[in-house]
């Protein structure tokens, strides 16, 4: 553990662990309000948000893809809600017919756009590039960690992944109590005089805050899983809502880390000769976790969770 | 004429300061021409209601009728086409402090991981504020709050482990720790056990004594007459409003049911006016 895992290997696990929490923080109230798919539909509308974005300031970088990305999830949001209303639309539906086609429009607006000189692609959109992320200039192992010229040249995708990480993490902490109340029981919230429908707004912005600083590191898959599988699993390991976010937590840096060791080692281990994407080991780990919590998780058979409710 | 209404009005103006309160302006709730509906068709149409203080009235009418829509519409859990409503004379958003509302309880998944004190401790969160911290006081309150409902011995369980009764009872000891003035319960009876009815009533009893304003919508005729003082019957329209002894009429229940009450069911009630 020298100084070629400070180069190679810290940074790419550190973003992929950001990434996971800030996505699984609201996961967490996004499964409890049984709109996991918002999480799904926003990780994919995210691609013609950066498009549009791309092709109307010409340059790939972070702020014009966040406000590309964020308006194409209140686009989505809107569109979602349009068809629910105007068409009578379950909200599934209406959630999969709006990502599916935005997705799709995203990947044709991107073959028809010159993005040869820039790093944009469906494949890098998917699955992010988190190897490439390193921190070539740490020479001196972890001493590079308290040399300014090496720190000022981190992976800027670190950097900002941080900032929304914590601002994620701030954000749940600030508004604990609204989330809980309202996602627990919305017309009480409504009574109480709480803002429900700008809770709810704001927990999607934040969630597509999250999927685009994610998505800009990792990649949509990551995003899709970490919005769901440690959430998932972790409302298995207990009936408190406090102690799920951890669990959530644990899981997710858990799901990064070990993802990562095993894309890299893993297929050396097996006697394969090239390391797997780790963006796609990270999602695959948690959905493995979420797999054991459902085999083995204390709180995995509750009463009255999948039977008709008599009432 | 002219002259005797001008005088009038002076006596009114020079009243003012002893007068007796206006019994509808400063009622714990009061509707005018609430009109609510879902798609095209109204749910609730221009209806005007005063809720009394010190009392208990029943919002009695078929399914359908809109009694649940007209308690959503006076708290602005759902949007009005129309209407005005007052909180003890205020307009809601000032007096939110002063409501306790009880939502029907399969309104909301009780499988959420929380447990019952989680719960209760909702109903003190207008003091607790946003990021204020939970004193010990706080936590004191709700458990006293549990205990008035009997399920002190329930504080730490999962809510979904609970029976219905049950779960009524700590959405009780929430509106509890609100300490409000006005209680709006949605079906607070629908699907509980005959323990359970009985530790509503009694609370609802006493809250009453204590001077309050309870609002329930009730399903059960056969227990207006007993539990309740004024009733509030409604078919989309209102009916009729008043104290059970003249108001809770089979000709009032015709009238709302629109002959889908049997007449030997009407007989068996505790009527005001018995046929």
């Amino acid at each position: 553990m020298g100084s070629e895992f400070v180069q190679f290997s810290l940074t790419p696990m550190l973003i992929g662990i950001l990434a996971s929490i800030a996505c699984a923080l609201p996961g967490n109230f996004l499964i409890l309000r049984k709109q996991a798919l918002i999480g799904d539909a926003i990780s994919h509308v995210v691609l013609p948000g950066i498009v549009v974005a791309f092709l109307l300031t010409g340059v790939v970088s972070a702020l014009p893809m966040l406000l590309g990305a964020a308006g194409a999830a209140v686009v989505a949001v809107i569109l979602i809600e349009a068809i629910k209303r105007l068409g009578k639309i379950e909200p599934g539906a209406a959630m999969g017919v709006t990502f599916t086609t935005l997705f799709a429009a995203g990947v044709l607006l991107l073959e028809q756009t010159d993005t040869s000189s820039v790093h944009l692609d469906v494949e890098h959109a998917l699955m992010g590039n988190l190897e490439s992320l390193i921190w070539f200039q740490a020479r001196d192992g972890w001493a590079s960690l308290i040399d300014p010229v090496a720190l000022a040249a981190l992976p800027p995708e670190l950097g900002r992944i941080a900032l929304v990480c914590a601002l994620v993490v701030a954000l749940t902490l600030v508004f604990w109590r609204w989330l809980k109340i309202s996602t627990f029981d919305e017309g009480f919230a409504d009574a109480l005089g709480l803002p429900t429908g700008a809770i709810g707004f704001g927990l999607v912005i934040t969630a597509a805050i999250a999927a685009v600083a994610a998505f800009d590191a990792v990649g949509s898959i990551i995003v899709i899983a970490m919005f769901i599988c440690p959430p998932a699993a972790a409302r298995l390991m207990t009936n408190s809502l406090e102690r799920q976010i951890w669990w959530s937590v644990a899981f997710a840096v858990l799901s990064a880390v070990l993802g990562y060791v095993f894309a890299g080692y893993g297929p050396l281990w097996i006697g394969a000769q090239h390391a797997v994407s780790a963006a796609g080991m990270i999602a695959t780990v948690s959905g493995l976790i979420l797999g054991l919590t459902c085999l083995f998780g204390p709180h995995r058979s509750r009463i009255g969770v999948g039977k008709e409710t008599a009432t | 004429m002219a002259l005797r209404s001008a005088q009038v009005t002076v006596a009114a103006q020079d009243g003012q300061a002893l007068r007796a309160p206006d019994p509808v302006a400063s009622a714990p709730l009061a509707v005018r021409g609430v009109t609510v509906s879902y798609g095209e068709k109204p749910a609730v149409f221009s209806v005007d209601a005063t809720f009394p203080a010190g009392a208990m009235t029943a919002i009695i009418g078929p399914n359908g009728a809109g009694k649940s829509t007209l308690l959503k519409a006076a708290l602005g859990v759902i949007p009005r086409l129309s209407g005005e409503v007052s909180v003890f004379g205020q307009p809601i958003e000032t007096a939110r402090a002063r409501i306790a509302y009880v939502p029907q309880r399969a309104s909301v998944d009780w499988d959420f991981p929380a447990s019952v004190i989680d719960v209760v401790l909702m109903g003190l969160y207008r003091r607790i504020g946003l990021l204020g911290r939970l004193t010990g006081a706080q936590r004191a309150k709700a458990n006293a709050c549990l205990a008035r409902v009997g399920m002190s011995d329930f504080a730490d369980r999962q809510i979904g482990q609970l029976s219905g009764g049950q779960q009524q009872r700590v959405f009780l000891a929430r509106a509890l720790a609100q300490d409000a003035d006005l209680y709006l319960l949605d079906e607070p009876f629908a699907g509980v056990d005959a323990a359970t009815e009985r530790a509503i009533i009694d609370v609802l009893k006493s809250l009453k004594a204590d001077g309050k304003a309870v609002v329930c919508v009730h399903h059960d005729l056969a227990t207006v007459a007993t539990y309740f003082d004024h009733v509030f019957l409604i078919n989309v329209r209102k009916i009729a409003e008043g104290p059970v002894a003249t108001t809770f009429t089979g000709a009032n229940l015709n009238a709302t049911y629109g002959g889908r009450l049997a007449a030997t069911h009407i007989d068996q009630l505790a009527l005001a006016d018995p046929a």
